[in-house]
């Protein structure tokens, strides 16, 4: 029952580890953005997991219910809008890949670095 | 992809329904699932499926850019000016039991104008940004 | 039911986030991303969340998804191996070998794990998080508000402040990429190539150019990279 418990935590965990990996073990700057958004995605099934009461039902009052139980509906509300306000900051981030292809000719991240250390503008 | 009919023509059906739906999403947010957020993106998604479909150019000339920049200042400035008018009316700021006479109905019209605000910022946003990525790099337009 | 449902979905996603790790090609990578967002709004409405699943479907799996795209037409779609290095300057970079940052990865995720241990249970309504303000909520907005949807009635009203904010930040976002990309490069009056600001929208025309010009006032041009088109090409 204790393993049932804790099996949420356990795969958010994976799946923050997971992007993290992506983050620090790939140079491609669009594969890091996908793991930024796993990473991000993780905090969110955290979040949510964390509102959830067994036997609950969404936090839409019912009309006239006696004893009903609903989720807590405050980290509904803060990730609902941490997801658009995510979308928003990755599409930022596209941008700057997007002008990093034009200024540099690659979007790999040693490369990048590598020309920024060996030729003198 | 403007020469594939059965995209063109079901884009056409399907369109004006997702608009459909982004408004019931926005008005009935009151009730179920739904609100500013989801209903913003839903329109927008309207707007990026025809653009996709029959091209930019057309897209342009159904929504100029200058109104979608538009619609992204304009939410943030309704949602504001909600706060300041409750603020004149005598309360706190974004405090909407003051905007009618009923407490309950001067939250209702705060819920609904705040909302809005949300959703013609988000749909605002969505598409400037998308539109400044599909045009990027192309000269003919 | 519900607790299988919630397995299998939780493994569906240990599942692509692997697939995300591995697959070299990064149109896949943008589509099982897609997957995955379409994943968790299924687990979110498995947890109650029924907003958040809304939000989520919409924007992961619809909006994110095409943006990626449309980057991916400027990028390309193939993620440079060792073998695939075939530029000058990825001559002199050494490959490194992704075994360190497996070992921060597995180090830090067996302290979380071990963190875990003191973590409430899920779905336990004991919960400290469900004993501070959300009953408060949960009991009073329907007096106070009126409104059924407690999620909204939190958002726009309780937590208008918080939704200001961040509806200011997501207006943020949409300066930054018009800035970012409204930049063209062409040609100056001596026939150099030089990132210009005539495009940028006249709003933005007096501090824009501060962003991607150097201190002499021209842009740190790279030089041409000779094999660069021929990227993916033989080895």
């Amino acid at each position: 029952m204790r393993v049932l418990g804790l099996y949420n935590y356990w795969i958010f965990i994976f799946l923050m580890m997971v992007g993290f990996y992506i983050l620090i073990s790939r140079r491609n700057l669009v594969k890091k953005i996908l793991g930024l958004n796993i990473f991000q995605t993780s905090v969110f099934i955290f979040y949510i997991s964390m509102g959830k009461i067994t036997g609950g039902t969404a936090p839409i009052l019912v009309e006239g219910a006696e004893a009903v139980v609903y989720s807590n509906p405050l980290p509904h509300v803060l990730i609902l809008t941490a997801i658009v306000v995510g979308v928003s900051t990755t599409a930022v981030a596209l941008a700057l890949v997007v002008r990093i292809k034009e200024a540099y000719g690659t979007i790999e991240g040693d490369e990048i670095s590598a020309m920024d250390n060996q030729i003198p503008f | 992809m403007s020469d594939q009919i059965i995209l063109r023509v079901a884009t056409k059906i399907i369109v004006p329904t997702i608009l459909l739906y982004a408004l019931y999403v926005q008005f009935h947010g009151d009730y179920g699932p739904g609100g500013g957020f989801q209903a913003g993106v839903i329109f927008s998604a309207a707007f990026i499926l025809y653009a996709l479909v029959f091209g930019l150019r057309r897209t342009h000339r159904v929504l100029p850019t200058w109104v979608v920049r538009g619609c992204a200042s304009a939410g943030v400035l309704l949602y504001g000016g909600v706060g300041l008018a409750s603020m004149v009316m005598g309360g706190a700021f974004l405090d909407y039991g003051v905007l009618a006479h009923d407490p309950k109905h001067g939250q209702h019209y705060g819920i609904l104008l705040v909302e809005l605000g949300v959703m013609i910022t988000v749909f605002g946003v969505m598409v400037t940004i998308f539109y400044f990525f599909a045009a990027r790099g192309r000269e003919d337009l | 039911m519900g607790v299988l449902v919630d397995f299998a979905l939780l493994a569906f996603l240990a599942t692509t986030a692997i697939a995300v790790v591995r697959t070299t090609n990064l149109f896949a990578a943008v589509m099982l991303a897609g997957i995955y967002s379409l994943l968790t709004a299924g687990l979110f409405t498995v947890m109650d969340a029924v907003d958040v699943a809304f939000t989520e479907a919409a924007v992961g799996a619809g909006i994110s998804t095409v943006l990626m795209l449309a980057t991916l037409a400027f990028v390309g779609s193939r993620v440079k191996t060792p073998q695939l290095r075939i530029t000058d300057i990825s001559a002199k970079v050494p490959v490194r070998r992704p075994v360190f940052p497996l070992v921060v990865v597995l180090v830090t995720g067996a302290i979380l794990i071990w963190g875990t241990g003191d973590m409430p249970a899920y779905g336990d309504p004991a919960n400290p998080i469900h004993h501070h303000v959300a009953p408060r909520y949960l009991e009073e907005s329907e007096h106070e508000i009126g409104v059924p949807n407690v999620v909204t009635s939190v958002l726009a009203s309780y937590r208008g402040f918080d939704t200001f904010g961040e509806t200011t930040v997501v207006f943020t976002a949409a300066v930054g990429v018009m800035i970012l990309l409204s930049a063209m490069r062409r040609k100056d009056r001596f026939g150099e190539e030089r990132w210009g600001e005539e495009s940028v929208p006249d709003l933005f025309r007096g501090f824009a150019p501060t962003f991607w010009l150097g201190q002499d006032g021209r842009m740190r041009a790279p030089p041409s990279q000779p094999g660069e088109e021929d990227e993916g090409g033989t080895p």
